[in-house]
């Protein structure tokens, strides 16, 4: 009975987590429709799609599966490089937009697993800083990869080259898809907020889904344990894997997204820093819940762009915060010092309410 | 020559993240953290001297002093008030504090010191040295940096193996809750090595601001995070691994930038060491403990 | 096949000695026949011919020092076998060398005729050595029952892309997981608990919980490190009669390690005394207890008190 029961809460929260979803996009869409929403608010909402998939999907890596993954935004950019060409090279052939954007997330979704299997599959040997060490340095690798790429095309087919766009010696009419530090130009922008929403949706059903399953319990039961986990027959190389490929496609997903609302897009973005960013999301709204990443995703993207008009002093406080919110949350002393000052208000509520009550009484 | 100029270049550029290194592999050993603001450091320790310098017109070398005194009292507050109450805290909640403070490093230096680079004053002068008639040029900086180098290296070593508060830092190491009943106190042995460490980051930031004269408040983020790749390279937790995975770091960049491409450079030095990694799990000179069953 | 359990007295077998003596504790008049194989080891009369674990020549060696050596042991298909020796005799080192958590230097492990050499740790799982360990190692965080469903992880197969987009097949199998797990909990009565988180159960629990996951797991050699450990005797004497009954009802071996002779002497039909990484005697209960090398291993030379070994309720560490 308590297992039914138990089942009952996950598949609660779950929906929950479906309905927040759900209702903050109809919500935004009906702002939109009638006008209440600025152009500022408006261009943040595709890139706080991205950001929420981007969290959900780190979640899988670093709540899930235990590993601490620092280079997140390596994924998310072969995924964003690989949207914008496929999109571009497939304008002349797909006229449907919405089917140009599916097939270019498709794309992406399976050029950022291929590079997560192949960092996966070395980066898998090593356990705990050792590993985050790697994935960084993977980011780090892709990024600098990305930005001595050169990828042209004409009628003769797709060049490459690492050196610089003279080398790609394309014919006259062809068109340079990445132009190494430049990045993709020219990029067609096909993302759309409803888009970002079935992508959050997308990402969900696969990170949830995977979670309450037999593979997503082998991969929990290799973080809590990894020698009882194999002491019962599973595989910790493959699960870990499983978590870290599954994870970087959808990066990959969220990359495209992202790409497509810019008309350009340069491989600098995708550097170690958004890796911490989205990394940050995933921690503040705690380690495996889903649903605070999400939130924490979408006040950390809003909130610094709200906050523009103090200019340098913006990040010093978000810095501040930061810490500051780390220490209460894992910090016993000061937690209890807090619970004693809100007990203490508490308390003195409810002697308020006494003496009210008291007077009442002898008023009666 | 030109070879002979690399490994010389090498050396020198090896020498600064050696110095750097060893700040992350101490505090690592000590409190099993990834210190990210750490590069941070090494800038405010850069604008310090400069400042000393260029604003007060102090010489060169009192700069430095000035910078590393600053850059240690600095290291100890910030392990007192952000680190120390995560003692306890799962590693991840340090490792995002410590992303904090290196935010807050960056982007109080913005606020002091504004974005514009400044061009740093060279603290070496002297005149450059040259061999084999001029076919081999040595800059006296990377002769300095390399002395500096070793005698930090010594210099800690004799501190860790010989003294008392050195043995300490070790046993803490090993064991803080051992450590504890033996009458160490651990906080401020933890406190020291940030000290420690902190000072030499300001020492490795004159050096590297001299070596490449700008300064910017976001000057520390790649020779920081390139010095932690040396570090877990030659053995998280190891000196002697920081010293070996520093020189060997500077030594391949410069390679890799001299003969295959300054834009391929950085990928290069991570390859190299996602390669050994996987060669050798623990790093160049660190040992893989296995889970006890 | 018929069981002879409980119907012989002891007797010599290999080394020709230890007949039951005079103070035997009552429980050894269960005793089972063993009966010796042409290798120096025993196995029970009713597995005649159907070894599960023979271990020859196993060893491992940590840097110089050799942590087990020679060690040559065989457990019959239904035997419910005992290792123990002092404290760092290399008991658990023997678990984790037939769990594949180290490679042996030397020797071969044959599980069921199959000789495991160059199998990982979830292979040999797989071909049927469940463990529990000394240290409890549960899923902390996962509850009772998906603890044991992850134990029945290799039972069940569903695909992640079964998982993933909720296909019929992941919901038959999720079924089955379910109302095998029950199954599995109700053997050491905690269905009820089924819903509550692995790490907040008392000690006892998770001790139990260890054991279930590892059934899960359809083993064919059951390995259990120190189940008694930090338990009070009548919570042990419990444990006995588990350990008889999930032989008896699922037919398998079971091999102990544990300091508490009351048990070890209680449920092990055959046994082996491991001290320094070497076995120095092997026999029935009976024969261990009465063998002065394993009296001298156990208590030093000197003071040399057969008696205290066979003492009631008494741990040697």
């Amino acid at each position: 009975m308590d297992a039914i029961r138990n089942m009952d809460k996950t598949t609660r929260s779950n929906l929950i987590t479906y309905g927040m979803v759900i209702v903050a996009f109809a919500v935004m869409q009906g702002l939109s429709s009638i006008g209440a929403i600025g152009s500022s608010t408006k261009g943040l909402l595709i890139p706080i799609c991205a950001y929420i998939s981007l969290g959900i999907s780190l979640n899988l890596v670093v709540g899930i599966s235990g590993e601490l993954s620092l280079g997140h935004a390596g994924f998310m950019s072969v995924g964003a490089f690989t949207g914008v060409v496929v999109s571009s090279l497939l304008s002349g052939v797909v006229a449907n937009g919405a089917l140009r954007f599916l097939l270019a997330s498709l794309a992406a979704g399976g050029a950022a697993a291929l590079a997560g299997v192949l960092v996966g599959v070395p980066v898998m040997r090593l356990q705990g800083d050792y590993l985050a060490i790697v994935t960084l340095a993977f980011g780090e690798i892709i990024k600098n990869l990305l930005n001595n790429l050169w990828l042209g095309w004409d009628s003769e087919g797709l060049h490459v080259s690492m050196r610089n766009a003279n080398d790609l010696s394309l014919e006259a009419g062809g068109k340079i898809l990445i132009n190494g530090p430049q990045g993709a130009t020219g990029i067609e922008r096909l993302s759309t907020f409803t888009f970002g929403f079935l992508l959050i949706i997308f990402t969900l059903i696969v990170v949830l889904n995977l979670v309450n399953s037999r593979s997503g319990r082998a991969i929990m039961a290799v973080r809590d344990n990894r020698i009882a986990a194999e002491s019962v027959g599973i595989s910790t190389t493959k699960y870990r894997l499983m978590a870290f490929v599954v994870s970087a496609a959808l990066a990959g997903m969220a990359g495209a997204l992202y790409a497509m609302n810019y008309s350009s897009i340069v491989p600098k973005k995708f550097d170690f820093n958004t890796s911490i960013n989205i990394l940050v999301f995933v921690v503040l709204g705690g380690m495996g819940n889903i649903r605070g990443g999400i939130i924490s995703a979408t006040l950390l993207t809003v909130l610094p762009e709200k906050l523009r008009f103090l200019g340098d002093l913006r990040m010093l406080i978000y810095a501040v915060v930061l810490i500051m919110v780390m220490l209460v949350s894992n910090n016993r002393a000061l937690q209890a010092t807090l619970q004693s000052v809100v007990e203490r208000v508490r308390r003195r509520r409810d002697d308020d309410d006494l003496v009210l009550d008291a007077e009442k009484g002898g008023d009666a | 020559m030109g070879l002979l100029t690399n490994v010389i270049n090498g050396v020198s550029l090896g020498s600064v993240y050696a110095i750097i290194a060893l700040g992350y592999t101490m505090v690592y050993g000590i409190a099993k953290m990834l210190n990210f603001a750490h590069g941070d450091i090494i800038m405010v320790g850069g604008y310090l001297c400069f400042c000393a310098v260029q604003y007060l017109g102090l010489p060169p070398l009192v700069g430095v002093v000035l910078a590393c005194a600053g850059c240690t009292c600095l290291g100890i507050v910030i392990e007192r008030l952000a680190y120390k109450p995560l003692r306890e805290a799962p590693s991840l909640a340090v490792l995002i504090t410590a992303i904090g403070v290196s935010y807050f490093l960056q982007n109080s230096a913005l606020l002091i010191w504004k974005s514009d680079p400044k061009v740093f004053p060279s603290v070496v002068k002297l005149p450059t040295l040259s061999f084999f008639g001029g076919q081999l040029n040595v800059s006296p900086l990377s002769i300095v940096t390399v002395l500096t180098c070793i005698a930090v290296m010594v210099g800690l070593t004799l501190f860790t193996q010989r003294t008392k508060m050195g043995k300490a830092m070790r046993a803490c190491s090993e064991d803080k809750g051992a450590a504890q009943l033996m009458g160490i106190d651990v906080n401020a042995t933890i406190s020291m090595v940030f000290a420690i460490g902190s000072g030499l980051a300001a020492i490795a930031g004159v050096l590297l601001c001299s070596a490449y004269p700008t300064l910017m408040p976001t000057t520390g983020s790649l020779p920081g995070i390139k010095a932690f790749t040396a570090a877990v390279f030659g053995g998280i937790g190891s000196i002697p691994g920081a010293m070996l995975g520093g020189i060997l770091l500077g030594i391949i960049e410069i390679f890799a930038k001299a003969y295959i491409g300054t834009e391929l450079a950085d990928a290069i030095v991570f390859g190299v060491l996602i390669v050994v990694l996987l060669v050798r799990p623990a790093g160049l000179l660190g040992t893989f403990v296995p889970e006890k069953v | 096949m018929a069981r002879n359990e409980g119907t012989y007295k002891a007797q010599s077998a290999a080394a020709g000695e230890g007949q039951a003596r005079a103070g035997v504790p009552k429980r050894a008049s269960q005793a089972t026949k063993m009966v010796p194989l042409p290798t120096d080891s025993l196995i029970p009369e009713r597995d005649q011919g159907q070894t599960i674990l023979e271990c020859r020549h196993l060893g491992i060696d940590f840097g110089g020092l050799h942590a087990v050596e020679d060690f040559n042991f065989t457990v019959g298909k239904t035997e419910i076998a005992g290792l123990i020796g002092p404290n760092g005799a290399g008991k658990t080192t023997v678990f984790n060398l037939l769990t594949k958590v180290y490679q042996p230097t030397r020797g071969a492990i044959i599980l069921d005729g199959i000789d495991t050499a160059n199998m990982t740790t979830p292979q040999v799982a797989q071909a049927g050595i469940a463990r529990t360990f000394q240290n409890i190692r549960l899923f902390d965080s996962l509850t009772v029952e998906e603890n044991v469903r992850i134990g029945l992880h290799n039972q069940v197969k569903c695909g992640m892309w079964s998982g993933i987009f909720r296909l019929p097949r992941h919901w038959l199998a999720e079924k089955e997981f379910h109302d095998r797990a029950l199954e599995l909990l109700d053997v050491f009565g905690m269905a009820d608990q089924a819903g509550a988180v692995a790490g907040s159960l008392p000690y006892g629990a998770q001790r139990r919980l260890e054991i279930v996951r590892a059934l899960a797991t359809a083993p064919k050699l059951l390995l259990l490190d120190e189940p008694a450990a930090g338990m009070n005797p009548s919570e042990t004497a419990e444990l006995m009669e588990n350990i008889r009954k999930i032989r008896d009802d699922f037919q398998i071996a079971i091999m102990l390690i544990e300091h508490d002779m009351d048990l070890v002497m209680g449920v092990c039909e055959g046994i082996a005394v491991l001290n320094f990484g070497k076995i120095i005697a092997k026999g029935t209960p009976e024969q261990i207890q009465a063998n002065p090398q394993v009296i001298e291993a156990y208590l030093g030379k000197q003071e040399t008190d057969d008696a205290a070994l066979r003492g009631k309720g008494r741990r040697y560490q």
